[in-house]
């Protein structure tokens, strides 16, 4: 049961990639581009040339939900390893060096941990950047995409943190790490030669169940119009245009919210499968 | 046991403190300032009356010297007035965070009446077809976009069907009206929430099987339901109880967006709302008032921890926690 619901997770995804990836492909084959209005074409039921019909602009759901699909995949995937990337700094750094170092890393942790995540990431998605003296960063045609994957990135650092750190206490005694050192081997060599290849798999598991995280919470941002900004579509701000037409089109609400569910639950199925595959201790923990 | 307290509540106080600089901080990012908004509502401004506006509000003045004022006023209780509202902020979040209580502890009590049930009949035959079935469940719930559970159920419940309303309290209605809103609300947070109760519950429930008390009640013959519930519930329930109250913060955020689809006037919605309007002594309260309740939240999962099970001291060394 549990290994054919993850071959179906991988099956999912793997699908939805090729999709996302292969948009430009069917765009030309179906002949129109996702953005084009067509206001004498609007609610159309499913047909040939639009697959899954048209919503109130007249536009083909079909290739917005792939193009969104882009959007919400890459978002998950470039956050999720920025975080990762922050959490394993921060784990080595804390603890290789111990200490205070450790105690001050660990409190941050611990904090950022206990805050109230949703709320927090509101405030940071309305900061205003140019205020910080990054008025470039805003400028540009994918900002919205940037910011996103920053300020999740602030706030999702932690677990791989923790994972890392732990492991790197435990590995700090492990013979091979002590001959390092007795060979006079350097903090940096040792940090990122001998004790991080040995911490990849708890990484890889951490940063799996991440991706799908993170594609919730883009799509919530989004969806309170904090995310990524319309035109450019992602499932989150398809979902807010949907809202509004509930009474008219109630599909329009169905199709990306599946979609989002759909990747969310193989993410976590198949970080699940990982943390089995990696380390059969490690089933019960959290 | 009483230095534990001590030391724990006192780490609370300084994120809280460190938090309420971090959000002073960033809602200064935020776009414009309050005296933009006045210029907005009074066009007659001047450049000149805006700086001296400014130089009233001491606006100009450096972020570490303007949050040591709020944060003097806030300490003497003096949280500010909201712009939206036009009202003390305090005076705004008090009916708001009652209203909020009732939908989460509402909403706790169906995830638990739900989760927990299921974790123990998952357990009591690993990889049978019904653990199967919850293990899909438990994987759907925490997958589940939070906002769009809650629009497929206004959408099937309230606009196709009509059985339900689709937003807001019905207090006026009395009791039965009340109750009649908040059933999609609570059931939007519970089904997600019960998700992730009933995986914890049965791999907590799995753990306990496996232990030899268990096994020996089995040898005994104590029969299967008796020994799930008499035996292995009981010290499955100390890390249930664990993780239940560090979700809290979890089922706050949860509150955001469930409020804010089913236009709840509770916390959640104010805040949302109050970012939103450029409302910045709001919004900054409000944050800190959900900062405030998911470390009470977190502190009272220390505290269940230590205080179930026997095994653990209070005066066990720090580290590896």
């Amino acid at each position: 049961m549990n290994r054919a619901l993850t071959r179906l997770a991988a099956a999912i995804l793997l699908v939805l990639v090729t999709l996302s990836l292969a948009a430009p492909l069917l765009e030309s084959a179906l002949g129109h581009n996702p953005e084009e209005v067509d206001l004498s074409a609007r609610f159309e039921a499913p047909s040939l040339s639009h697959p899954l019909g048209t919503d109130d602009l007249g536009r083909d759901v079909f290739l917005r939900l792939l193009y969104g699909g882009r959007v919400s995949l890459a978002v998950g995937v470039a956050a999720a390893l920025a975080a990762a990337s922050v959490g394993t700094l921060i784990g080595l750094l804390a603890g290789y060096f111990r200490g205070r170092l450790d105690a001050l890393l660990m409190r941050l942790t611990d904090a950022v941990i206990a805050l109230p995540l949703l709320p927090l990431l509101i405030i940071l998605a309305a900061v205003d950047f140019s205020k910080l003296g990054l008025g470039a960063l805003v400028q540009s045609e994918s900002a919205s995409l940037y910011r996103i994957v920053l300020i999740i990135t602030l706030v999702g650092w932690t677990a791989v943190a923790r994972l890392v750190r732990g492991t790197t206490l435990s590995l700090l005694n492990r013979d091979f790490v002590r001959a390092a050192f007795a060979l006079g081997a350097r903090a940096p060599r040792i940090m990122f030669v001998h004790i991080l290849p040995n911490a990849v798999s708890p990484i890889i598991v951490a940063t799996t169940l991440a991706v799908g995280n993170v594609i919730l919470f883009e799509s919530v941002l989004s969806f309170l119009g904090l995310g990524i900004q319309p035109p450019v579509p992602s499932w989150g701000n398809m979902l807010t245009n949907a809202q509004e037409l509930i009474g008219t089109a109630p599909l329009l609400a169905v199709w990306p919210g599946l979609l989002i569910l759909l990747t969310v639950a193989s993410c976590n199925l198949l970080g699940d499968a990982l943390q089995h595959a990696l380390d059969p201790r490690a089933r019960l923990k959290r | 046991m009483l230095r534990f307290l001590a030391h724990r509540a006192l780490q609370s106080l300084i994120v809280l403190a460190l938090m309420s600089f971090v959000v002073y901080a960033l809602i200064g990012l935020m776009p414009g300032d309050p005296v933009d908004l006045m210029i907005g509502s009074n066009p007659r401004l001047t450049q000149e009356d805006a700086a001296r506006l400014r130089e009233v509000y001491g606006l100009d003045r450096p972020l570490l010297e303007r949050y040591a004022a709020w944060a003097g006023d806030a300490l003497a209780g003096d949280f500010g007035y909201s712009r939206g509202f036009a009202r003390p902020v305090l005076e705004v979040i008090g009916p708001r965070l009652v209203n909020t209580a009732g939908l989460m502890l509402a909403a706790f009590v169906v995830a638990l009446a739900i989760g927990i049930p299921l974790g123990i009949v998952a357990a009591a035959r690993p990889g049978s077809a019904t653990d199967g079935a919850v293990n899909l469940y438990c994987f759907l719930a925490i997958s589940t976009p939070t906002f769009w559970l809650a629009l497929i159920l206004i959408m099937v419940f309230a606009v196709t069907l009509g059985w339900l309303p689709a937003g807001g309290t019905g207090t006026e209605g009395g009791f039965l009206e009340t109750t009649r809103h908040l059933i999609l609300p609570v059931a939007t947070l519970a089904l997600v929430e019960a998700g992730a109760f009933a995986r914890y519950t049965r791999a907590a429930m799995v753990e306990a099987m496996r232990q030899d008390w268990v096994r020996t009640a089995r040898a005994k013959g104590a029969s299967l339901p008796r020994v799930l519930v008499r035996h292995a519930l009981r010290n499955a329930l100390i890390p249930v109880t664990t993780i239940v109250a560090l979700s809290f913060g979890g089922l706050f955020s949860g509150a955001l967006v469930t409020e804010t689809m089913f236009a709840y006037p509770g916390m959640g919605k104010l805040i949302f709302d109050a970012v939103m309007g450029n409302d910045y002594n709001l919004a900054l309260v409000g944050l800190l008032f959900a900062t405030l309740l998911t470390l009470i939240g977190n502190l009272g999962a220390d505290l269940a921890y230590v205080a179930l099970d026997p095994r653990i001291s209070f005066d066990a060394p720090e580290h590896e926690r």
